[in-house]
C-alpha cells in the first residue's frame, strides 16, 4: 500500500467517524424533538400531572426541577468559585495545590450512583431530611462542584496579572484586587461553567431518585420532596405508563439543554472575544 | 542640604539564594527628576519595588535601611497602603483596566472607599492635567480606556497614579514600548510634574536620563556604580564603567 | 483599619485561611463520600466474608444470598466492550478535528460533539430501548437488551471524554515535531500516525482510561437496555446486570442487610472507579513531567 493510498484510507476512516458522532447527536436531538415537541403545549408545561403522569402536564417537575438546581447552585457557587480563588490567587502550586487538584478530579470521576447512595444514606437516613430538595441540592452540589471549580480556575488564571499589580500599586490589598478586578473579569467564564453544570444538572437522575425522590407534589419547603423531569422522564419511560408524555418530557428536558448549551458557547465566545 | 524623601543606606537584597541589590546607598530629593539607569537584570525595577514595597519573591533576605518619607519601609511596621498612595508607580508596558476612562482614574480613590462624586471628579481632572491628557480625553470620561492609544494609555496610568496625589512618583521605562511623539509628550508630562512631585525615572534608555534627569545613578549587576548630577555623570563620569555604558559599549 | 504590614500581613491571612477551608470541600466531599459508604457496607463484607461477596454469583437477598461476581463480570465487560466501540470512534474525531479538519469545520463539529455530554444519560437509554434494542434482537437474535446494546450505548456515551481529553493532548503537541515530519517527507497521515499520536500517547491513554471510568460507573442508561437479568454473560447477546443497576434496581425496596450489601456492591465500584482515576492521573502526570 503507497504512502497516498493509505492517507486518503485514514482520512476517510476520520471523516466517516467524525460524521457518524455527528450523526448520532443529530438522530438523538431530531427524534426526540419530532416525536415530543407536538405534544408539548402550554397546557402541558403548566398542568400538574395526573394519574402517575399519564394524563396533564409536568408542572410539578419542572418546578422541582428548577428548584432543585437553585439550592445546588447556591451551595457549589461559593464552593467551587471560593476554590479556584483558593488555587489561582491565595497560594502557589505546590504540595496542597496537588492535592486540592487530585481530589477535585476523583470527585469528577465518582460515578453518580455512588453519589446517589451517599446523598441517600448521609441526608435522606443519618441527618432525617428524608427525600427532598435540600438532600437532592447537597447531593446534586457535590456533583457539579469539580465543573464549577475547573471552569472558574481557567476563568480567573486568564485575566492578565497586571491587573493585579495595579491594584497593589494603587494602594489596593489582595481581596479589593480579587473583588474589583479578578472577579468581574472572569464573570463571564465563571458564568460558563455555571451553565455548563445546571445543564448536567437538569439531565442527571441517578443522584437526584435517592435524595430528591420521586413526589409529583409541587415541593414549597426545601424539605419537601419532589421529581425532577429527568426522573419524571425515566419513571414514564421504563414503567410505560405514556410514551407520549415521556417524549414530551424528553423534548422540554432536551431543548433547554440545547439552549443552556448554545448559550453557555455564546458566551465562553464572548470572553474569549474580549480578552484579545 | 535638605532632607530627602527616599534614603537608602547599605540596602542589599537577596532571593532564592541570588543577590539581587548589593549595598545600595543613595538619596532622592523633593521636586527633583532622579533617573536610575543600567541594563537589564541590574536591580533597577527591584529597587524600585522596595520602594513602595511591592517586592515580591521567595526566601527573601533584606538588609540594610531604606528611609521614604521618613518612614523604614523595610520594617514590618509600615502600613504599606498609604505608602502606595504617596508613592505611587507606573510599569512598563501601560496597563489600563477594562473599564472607562474615569473609572481608571479614580480607582485608587474607590479602593479607599472615597465614593464622593465631586472629589472623584476632582481627583480624575487633576490627574489628567498632570499627565498632559486633560485637553485630549475631556469629553469621553465614560468612554472604554482601552480604545485610547498606546500612548494615551501610559499617560491615563501617569493620570491615575497622579490622581492619588502622591509625594513620589516610580515610573519604570515609562516609555519603552511607545513612539517617539507619545514619548516625547510624556517627557514633558515629567518636567511640569517635577513642580509639585518628586519623579524616579527607571529607564536603559541612556539619552532620556540625559534629557530629563537632574540626578542620576547607574546599577549594574545589583551594584550602585555612581550617582551624581546628570550633567557630570554624562561629561566626566567618574567610573569607566559609567562611561563604556553612556558611550554605548555595553548593555 | 490595619495599621502595618504585619496587620495587613495577618488579614490577609485569615482571608486566606477562609479559603483554603472552602478549597477543601471538594477533598472533604470525597472524604464523607468513601466514609459513608464504607460505614454502611463494609461491616455486611464481614459478615458475609470477602470471598464469598466478591467470588459466588448467588446473589438472592431475600434467602441470605450475597455474591456479586456476575455483576463485576457484567460491569467489567460492558466497560471493555464500550471501550471498543467509544475508543476507536472517540480518537477518529479527535484526530481530524485536531489534524485535518478546516477551522470552521471544527467550529461546527467540535461544541456538537460536546453537547453529547450534555444529552441526559435516561434519553440515552431510551432510545437505545426504542431503536437500538430491536434492530439487535431482530437482526442478530437474542432478547436485544443485551451486553452488546449495553456497549453500542455506553461506548456513544463516553465519546466526549475521550474526546475532550485526546483533543487537549493532541493539540499539546507542538507544531515543530509535525514541521519536523512533513520536512522529512511524510504525508500528512504519517506524521498524524507515526509523530503526532505518539507524541499524545500519555494523552490519548488518559482519555482512554477516563473513558472506561464513566462507562463502569454509568448507572440509568444500563438499567434501561441491558436486560438486567443476573447471571454471568456468555455470549455479548445475553442481558446483563452490571453493580451500578443493581444498586439502583434495588435500592427503592432494599433495607437492612440488603441495603447494606448494596453499599458494599458500592465500595467494590468506588474502587474501580478510584483506581482507574489513579491510572488516569498517573499517565497525566508522566505527561507533564516529559
Amino acid at each position: 500500500m503507497t504512502p497516498k493510498r493509505a492517507e486518503h484510507i485514514a482520512l476517510g476512516l476520520m471523516v466517516s467517524g467524525a460524521f457518524l458522532a455527528l450523526a448520532i447527536l443529530l438522530f438523538i436531538i431530531a427524534v426526540i424533538m419530532i416525536k415530543g415537541l407536538p405534544h408539548v403545549t402550554l397546557r402541558f408545561l403548566l398542568d400538574n400531572p395526573m394519574d402517575m403522569g399519564r394524563a396533564g402536564g409536568i408542572f410539578s417537575t419542572i418546578v422541582s426541577t428548577i428548584y432543585l438546581l437553585v439550592v445546588s447552585l447556591i451551595i457549589a457557587i461559593p464552593l467551587g468559585v471560593g476554590t479556584a480563588i483558593y488555587l489561582t490567587e491565595y497560594t502557589v502550586e505546590g504540595k496542597v495545590t496537588k492535592i486540592i487538584r487530585f481530589g477535585t478530579e476523583c470527585l469528577a470521576g465518582v460515578p453518580s450512583i455512588i453519589l446517589g447512595l451517599f446523598g441517600f444514606i448521609l441526608f435522606v437516613v443519618k441527618m432525617g431530611f428524608s427525600w427532598c430538595v435540600l438532600s437532592g441540592g447537597i447531593s446534586l452540589a457535590i456533583m457539579i462542584l469539580p465543573v464549577i471549580i475547573r471552569t472558574s480556575e481557567e476563568a480567573i488564571k486568564a485575566v492578565p496579572q497586571s491587573y493585579r499589580d495595579v491594584n497593589e500599586v494603587l494602594g489596593g490589598s489582595k481581596w479589593q484586587g480579587v473583588i474589583r478586578l479578578v472577579l468581574p473579569n472572569a464573570a463571564p467564564g465563571i458564568l460558563t461553567g455555571i451553565i455548563l453544570s445546571v445543564g448536567r444538572g437538569i439531565g442527571e437522575t441517578a443522584v437526584v431518585i435517592f435524595t430528591l425522590g420521586t413526589s409529583l407534589r409541587t415541593p414549597f419547603s426545601i424539605f419537601d420532596s419532589g421529581r425532577s423531569m429527568a426522573v419524571h422522564f425515566y419513571i414514564l419511560a421504563q414503567e410505560g405508563i405514556s410514551m407520549k408524555n415521556a417524549y414530551a418530557t424528553a423534548a422540554v428536558l432536551v431543548f433547554s439543554i440545547l439552549i443552556i448549551n448554545i448559550f453557555s458557547y455564546y458566551m465562553m465566545h464572548r470572553f474569549v472575544k474580549g480578552r484579545t | 542640604m535638605p532632607e530627602p524623601l527616599i534614603k537608602a543606606r547599605n540596602v542589599s537584597l537577596e532571593a532564592d539564594g541570588k543577590p539581587i541589590l548589593k549595598d545600595i546607598s543613595l538619596d532622592i530629593f523633593r521636586n527633583e527628576i532622579f533617573g536610575i539607569m543600567g541594563p537589564a537584570g541590574g536591580g533597577k525595577t527591584s529597587f524600585l519595588r522596595l520602594v513602595n514595597h511591592t517586592f515580591r519573591g521567595s526566601n527573601v533576605k533584606i538588609e540594610g535601611r531604606l528611609h521614604v518619607l521618613g518612614e523604614d519601609v523595610l520594617s514590618d511596621e509600615v502600613n504599606p497602603t498609604p505608602l502606595r498612595r504617596k508613592v505611587s508607580m507606573v510599569f512598563a508596558t501601560p496597563v489600563v483596566l477594562p473599564m472607562s476612562i474615569f473609572e481608571n482614574l479614580v480607582y485608587g480613590l474607590r479602593i479607599q472607599g472615597i465614593r464622593d462624586k465631586s472629589r472623584l471628579r476632582e481627583a480624575a481632572e487633576r490627574g489628567l492635567k498632570a499627565a498632559i491628557l486633560w485637553d485630549e480625553v475631556r469629553d469621553r470620561l465614560d468612554k472604554p480606556a482601552q480604545k485610547l492609544s498606546g500612548g494615551q494609555q501610559q499617560r491615563l496610568c501617569i493620570a491615575r497614579a497622579m490622581a492619588l496625589s502622591p509625594d513620589v512618583l516610580l515610573l519604570d521605562e515609562p516609555t519603552s514600548g511607545l513612539d517617539p511623539i507619545s514619548t516625547f509628550r510624556i517627557e514633558e508630562a515629567l518636567k511640569e510634574l517635577k513642580k509639585r512631585h518628586t519623579i524616579v525615572l527607571v529607564s536603559n534608555n541612556t539619552k532620556q536620563i540625559a534629557r530629563v534627569s537632574d540626578r542620576c545613578a547607574f546599577f549594574l549587576m545589583g551594584e550602585l556604580i555612581e550617582t551624581g548630577k546628570t550633567s557630570q555623570m554624562f561629561t566626566v563620569p567618574r567610573e569607566k564603567k559609567t562611561d563604556d555604558y553612556i558611550a554605548g559599549r555595553f548593555g | 483599619m490595619p495599621a502595618t504590614a504585619a496587620d495587613i500581613r495577618k488579614k490577609e491571612k485569615i482571608i486566606q485561611r477562609v479559603f483554603l477551608i472552602i478549597a477543601f470541600s471538594s477533598l472533604f466531599s470525597l472524604f464523607l463520600i468513601a466514609l459513608f459508604i464504607f460505614i454502611e457496607g463494609f461491616p455486611m463484607i464481614m459478615k458475609v466474608g470477602l470471598k464469598d461477596f466478591l467470588l459466588s454469583t448467588r446473589w438472592s437477598p431475600t434467602r441470605g444470598h450475597y455474591g456479586i461476581f456476575a455483576m463485576i463480570v457484567s460491569s467489567f465487560w460492558v466497560t471493555i466492550g464500550a471501550l471498543l466501540f467509544g475508543g476507536p470512534l472517540g480518537l477518529m474525531c479527535s484526530i481530524f478535528l485536531v489534524e485535518f479538519a478546516s477551522a470552521r469545520w471544527r467550529a461546527i463539529i467540535k461544541p456538537a460533539l460536546e453537547l453529547l455530554a450534555g444529552i441526559p444519560s435516561v434519553v440515552y437509554g431510551f432510545l437505545g430501548v426504542v431503536y437500538l434494542v430491536p434492530l439487535v434482537r431482530d437482526y442478530l437474535g437474542g432478547p436485544g437488551l443485551s451486553l452488546l446494546t449495553s456497549c453500542i450505548i455506553l461506548g456513544i456515551m463516553i465519546l466526549p471524554t475521550v474526546i475532550s481529553i485526546s483533543v487537549d493532548a493532541l493539540v499539546a503537541v507542538p507544531n515543530s515535531y509535525r514541521e519536523a515530519a512533513f520536512s522529512l517527507g511524510g504525508t500528512r497521515w504519517q506524521t498524524t500516525y507515526m509523530v503526532t499520536v505518539h507524541a499524545a500517547k500519555s494523552g490519548i491513554i488518559t482519555a482512554l482510561v477516563l473513558g472506561m471510568g464513566r462507562a463502569v460507573g454509568e448507572t440509568m442508561a444500563v438499567i434501561m437496555i441491558s436486560g438486567n437479568a443476573l447471571k454471568i454473560p456468555t455470549s455479548i447477546l445475553d442481558p446483563i446486570r452490571t453493580m451500578t443497576s443493581n444498586i439502583a434496581l434495588e435500592m427503592g425496596y432494599a433495607s437492612g442487610m440488603h441495603r447494606q450489601a448494596l453499599f458494599a456492591t458500592g465500595i467494590v465500584l468506588f474502587f474501580f472507579v478510584m483506581a482507574l482515576n489513579t491510572i488516569a492521573t498517573l499517565f497525566a502526570r508522566r505527561k507533564a513531567i516529559k
